[in-house]
């Protein structure tokens, strides 16, 4: 069972071979046996899990079926589920136990999945290691020393780990697709809108977008395809029909026109890393794909249009968390004291955040620093229109680096912030895109290659990623865990 | 020391707050409930107590009834309308922002014409209408009593209602334009079935921006805000105060400090208001969790369609079609519910009684007795086609008009119809002119000495004879008929 993917699973269930209760509790044991060294889970919903893997066996006993009845899942952290915690990996939702799903949850217990636990995040999702948790830190897989990528690390070491079939993360400026670099496995964060926001924490809510992982592109697609679709309780969720993303991967690329951004190929790259998107890349244009060159000529300004749209957008958001209505108080002399005390805790890149938001947004600075963002952000925008005019879908590396090391970069938010060059552009702009495993570096570490499609074109990428998944087999490589008794 | 006293110009714009009676609130599907009247925190759900990943939806009727103020000011309604995060940190605002229209308002360059004590109109120039939420409302408990971190309460039964700020120009010069104005915009907003307008309940609020210039100069003085004035009689003194205090600083060589004001309801005056913070800077910028709000011109069209006939436009009506006068026309168009009232039995007397009579019936009679007994046109028992019945049977010379009046008080606490009422009470009016002559006689025989008087000059006794008659009938002959059978009495006893 530790080897078998979530569509290999289904397709056990399918043929009786195996049941939801003896999945889930298959991966509860291994949670029990390898989480503590991992710590990818704050919560592990083992009670919950168990009804949910009976009430599935039962559907399928009545003659239902589905792409997720019965599948055990995990939950980034920061996505509602009634009745569980949901702490965003900060001390302020210390407690906070939601009243309501989120609707990628609803989802998700409509069609059967069985929810294992949440995992780890970076404080509000605000990082690229998952250090910045307020309560554990989670290792890669890979190399235990070594950082998951963030922010949705603990997803991210779940699935790597074969903790859960599939997981739910969030991706704001690549939190889903850097991780999954980081960890071998597949990440895709869909268009903006694909998938309600409803129940989720807000970070940044214009470039915060549901994302999921899978060991392979079939398990992500299956996720995906059981969370997307329009909310009307979510102003900004598309009205959109939504294709069958499964029947879309055929595996034929051929005429497929990739482009290949000279801009993504910068200096400060890691050259292994370079040299493996570039084999990639030659691997699609076997595959029968036209590879062309083609510019982003905005990328260099994506960094600091997101780190000032997406702290701006923060500062609003974390206003809220006072103690007032819900999660922890702590008293102060008076009413303003006993909010003040409260907030102290934030951690200190959250802090950082919202002060930097705050001061962008402050009369006098909004022209110059937010005002500018929200311009040269139309200017990138523009940049993947135009690209998309030429080629289908843009292929470059997710990550600079593999992962790096516990520590390494916890003191140095400006070096910290770079791990995300690569995959910020997509959130800026009204693309998606993925992560797919392309090979490992000379220390064993997983390498992504990032495939950024149009808006709505999740299907396009999926497909592409999934013929050079099936050509080249890296997600057969699964890390060696050493399971404690 | 001599001192010429400079004329000062008193610069005054509004802003009015009004709650918008929509079932539900502006971002959620909670109730609106009276914020006086509900158990506190018995209307809120997760989106509008701001709990995480919780998403605002607009209300669309509560744009509907912003669009109808916005029309029924005469505003250009914008299309293109953009919500924006107004920071601000206090515990009655649970998202820590507040969703309001900052660049682009529903409505801009509007006006709407006030009328003066001295008849007289005035147009004042409306800046912009927007949409914005209400906050909760906080209680501070004596800290005495508790402990200090339980010292205050807060109640977010109002968090999330629909809110229209109305700005005016400033165009406004006195206390008692600033009442007009408000009161004006109040009527609108009755009439148009969005606010209930109550000043006690907070429901509508006004805030004016007071400032003074030297007549004849141009630039703005240094100005206050005025809070807590819920009447306008409190909005006309308190302006009226601050203008007159302004005045004074200014004339004994102080300074104006632009702050917030409250207005004290006992004492009469203002006084400085602790301010919340200083230049308090709100870091507006347009919520990501709402796309633009797109308002087609159908929309706008059949809003504008559906708007109910408004007070002026009624004013011109009755004075036109129904021959009343300006005053009268405007007392009964004050509010709708009379109006509407008076109309009905209007068409249920399509010539006679004449709408004159009836509005003067409505006005010298119905009122008095509404007033008296404290209640409004929406509760009382006589319905407008009672009225009319009433009418008709003066007009028949039934009964005469003090009966009459009797009559409607009557069907006021009864509830019982005109006929009914005066077959029960037999007050049907004597025009017999045999059994009026008998009463006649024997008046006279009563009172020889002022039939003495009379016959001698005191013409003005012809009252006495009138009222002795009247009551010996208990007040049903018909006073033409006694009039002129009294006269000739007395003239064959010349
Ligand atoms: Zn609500």
């Amino acid at each position: 069972m530790d080897y078998l993917s979530l569509t290999e699973a289904r397709d056990a269930l399918r043929r009786g071979e195996t049941s939801s209760t003896a999945l889930t509790q298959a991966m509860l044991d291994r949670i029990v046996a390898l989480d503590n060294d991992l710590q990818s889970y704050l919560t592990i919903t083992d009670e919950l899990a168990l009804e949910q893997a009976a009430a599935a066996d039962q559907r399928r006993a009545n003659g239902e079926d589905g792409p997720l009845l019965g599948i055990p899942v995990a939950i980034k952290d920061i996505i509602s589920v009634q009745g569980v915690p949901n702490t965003a990996g900060s001390k302020i939702l210390e407690g906070f136990i939601p009243p309501y799903d989120a609707f990628v949850v609803q989802k998700l217990k409509e069609a059967g999945a069985v929810i294992l636990g949440k995992t780890n995040t970076d404080e509000f999702a605000m990082g690229s290691s998952t250090e910045n948790s307020a309560y554990v830190t989670t290792r890669n897989p890979w190399d235990l020393e070594r950082v998951p990528g963030g922010s949705s690390g603990g997803s991210a070491t779940a699935v790597s780990a074969q903790m859960a079939f599939a997981a739910l993360g969030t991706d704001t400026g690549g939190s889903v697709r850097q991780p999954a670099s980081l960890c071998g496995i597949v990440g895709l964060r869909p268009t903006y809108g694909r998938i309600s926001r409803w129940g989720v924490v807000a970070f940044a809510s214009s470039l915060d977008q549901v994302s999921m992982f899978g060991r392979t592109v079939a398990d992500c697609t299956a996720l995906f395809q059981a969370t997307a679709g329009y909310d009307p309780r979510d102003s900004t969720s598309l009205d959109v029909p939504v294709p069958d993303f499964a029947a879309g991967l055929t595996g034929d690329i051929r005429g497929l026109r990739v482009g290949v951004p000279a801009e993504y190929f910068i200096e400060g790259i890691d050259q292994e890393v370079e040299t493996a998107v570039r084999a990639a890349i030659a691997k699609l244009q076997e595959l029968g794909a036209k590879i062309r060159p083609i510019s982003l000529p905005h990328t260099r300004y994506a960094l600091p249009v997101y780190y000032l749209i997406a702290p701006a957008e923060a500062s609003a958001n974390l206003a809220r968390y006072d103690g007032v209505r819900y999660g922890p108080r702590l008293p102060g002399a008076d009413m303003i004291d006993t909010v003040k005390k409260t907030r102290a805790l934030f951690g200190p890149e959250v802090k950082r955040r919202i002060m930097l938001g705050t001061y962008v947004l402050s009369a006098g600075y909004y022209d110059e620093y937010y005002g500018r963002a929200l311009k040269v952000r139309t200017l990138i925008k523009q940049d993947f229109l135009n690209a998309f005019e030429q080629v289908d879908v843009i292929a470059c590396p997710t990550s600079p680096t593999t992962a790096f090391k516990i520590g390494e970069r916890a003191d140095d938010p400006l070096n910290m912030y770079l791990a995300d060059i690569f995959t910020l552009s997509v959130n800026l702009s009204a693309s998606c895109g993925l992560s797919v495993p392309c090979g490992f570096d000379s220390k064993g570490l997983p390498i992504g290659l990032q495939l950024i499609g149009n808006t709505l074109q999740e299907a396009t990428i999926l497909n592409a990623a999934y013929a050079y998944e099936q050509a080249t087999g890296w997600h057969r490589q699964v890390p060696t865990l050493t399971v404690q008794d | 020391m001599i001192d010429t006293m400079t004329q000062y110009e008193p610069i005054i714009g509004l802003e009015i707050h009004a709650e918008l009676m929509t079932n539900s609130k502006m971002f959620c599907s909670c109730q609106v409930v009276d914020s006086v009247q509900a158990e506190p925190n018995t209307a809120v759900c997760p989106v509008c107590l701001g709990m995480p990943g919780m998403l605002p939806v607009i209300n669309r009727r509560a744009v509907e009834y912003a669009m109808r103020v916005a029309l029924a000011l005469n505003c250009a309604v914008q299309q293109h309308n953009i919500f924006a995060r107004k920071n601000y940190f206090y515990p009655d605002l649970p998202k820590a922002y507040q969703l309001t229209q900052y660049e682009l308002p529903i409505g801009l360059r509007g006006w709407l014409d006030i009328e003066l004590e001295d008849g007289s109109t005035k147009r004042i120039r409306v800046r912009r209408v927007h949409m914005e939420e209400d906050t909760g409302k906080l209680t501070h408990l004596d800290r005495t009593a508790v402990a200090a971190e339980e010292g205050t309460l807060v109640d977010y039964n109002r968090s999330g209602v629909p809110l229209l700020e109305i700005v005016s120009e400033p165009d406004i010069h006195s206390g008692e334009e600033a009442r007009a104005y408000a009161m004006k915009i109040r009527q609108i907003l009755r009439y148009l079935g969005v606010n209930a307008g109550d000043l006690e309940k907070g429901v509508f609020r006004v805030e004016p921006n007071i400032s003074i210039r030297p007549i004849g100069t141009t630039a703005f003085g240094k100005r206050t805000e005025l809070k807590n004035l819920n009447s306008f009689k409190s909005l006309a003194d308190g302006t009226a105060f601050e203008i007159a205090r302004q005045t004074e600083v200014l004339n004994s060589g102080g300074q104006v400090v632009q702050e917030t004001r409250g207005w004290h309801d006992t004492k009469r005056i203002t006084f400085s208001q602790r301010s919340k913070e200083e230049a308090e800077d709100y870091r507006y910028f347009p919520e990501p969790d709402l796309p633009p709000l797109a308002i087609s011109d159908a929309w706008i069209a059949a809003v504008k369609a559906a708007l109910p006939e408004l007070p002026d436009a009624k004013v011109q009506r009755y004075q036109a079609d129904y021959g009343l006068s300006a005053y009268d026309a405007r007392v009964l168009t004050e509010e709708k519910a009379v109006a509407e009232w008076f109309e009905t039995a209007v068409s249920l007397s399509p010539s006679s009684p004449d709408p004159k009579t009836i509005a003067n019936w409505i006005i010298n009679n119905l009122f008095s007795l509404m007033n008296e007994h404290k209640q409004s046109i929406d509760a009382i028992r006589v319905t407008p086609a009672g009225l009319a019945e009433l009418l008709e049977l003066v007009e028949r010379r039934a009964i005469n008009n003090n009966t009459a009046k009797e009559v409607l008080a009557a069907m006021f606490t009864s509830g019982q119809s005109a006929p009914a009422i005066v077959q029960a009470q037999g007050l049907a009016q004597v025009s017999d002119e045999g059994a009026i002559t008998a009463v006649i006689e024997r008046t006279l025989d009563a009172h020889p000495d002022n039939v003495a008087a009379y016959l001698g000059g005191k013409e003005r006794l012809i009252g006495f004879f009138v009222g002795q008659v009247m009551r010996e009938m208990r007040g049903k002959a018909d006073p033409a008929v006694v009039n002129r059978l009294l006269a000739a009495a007395l003239a064959a006893r010349k």
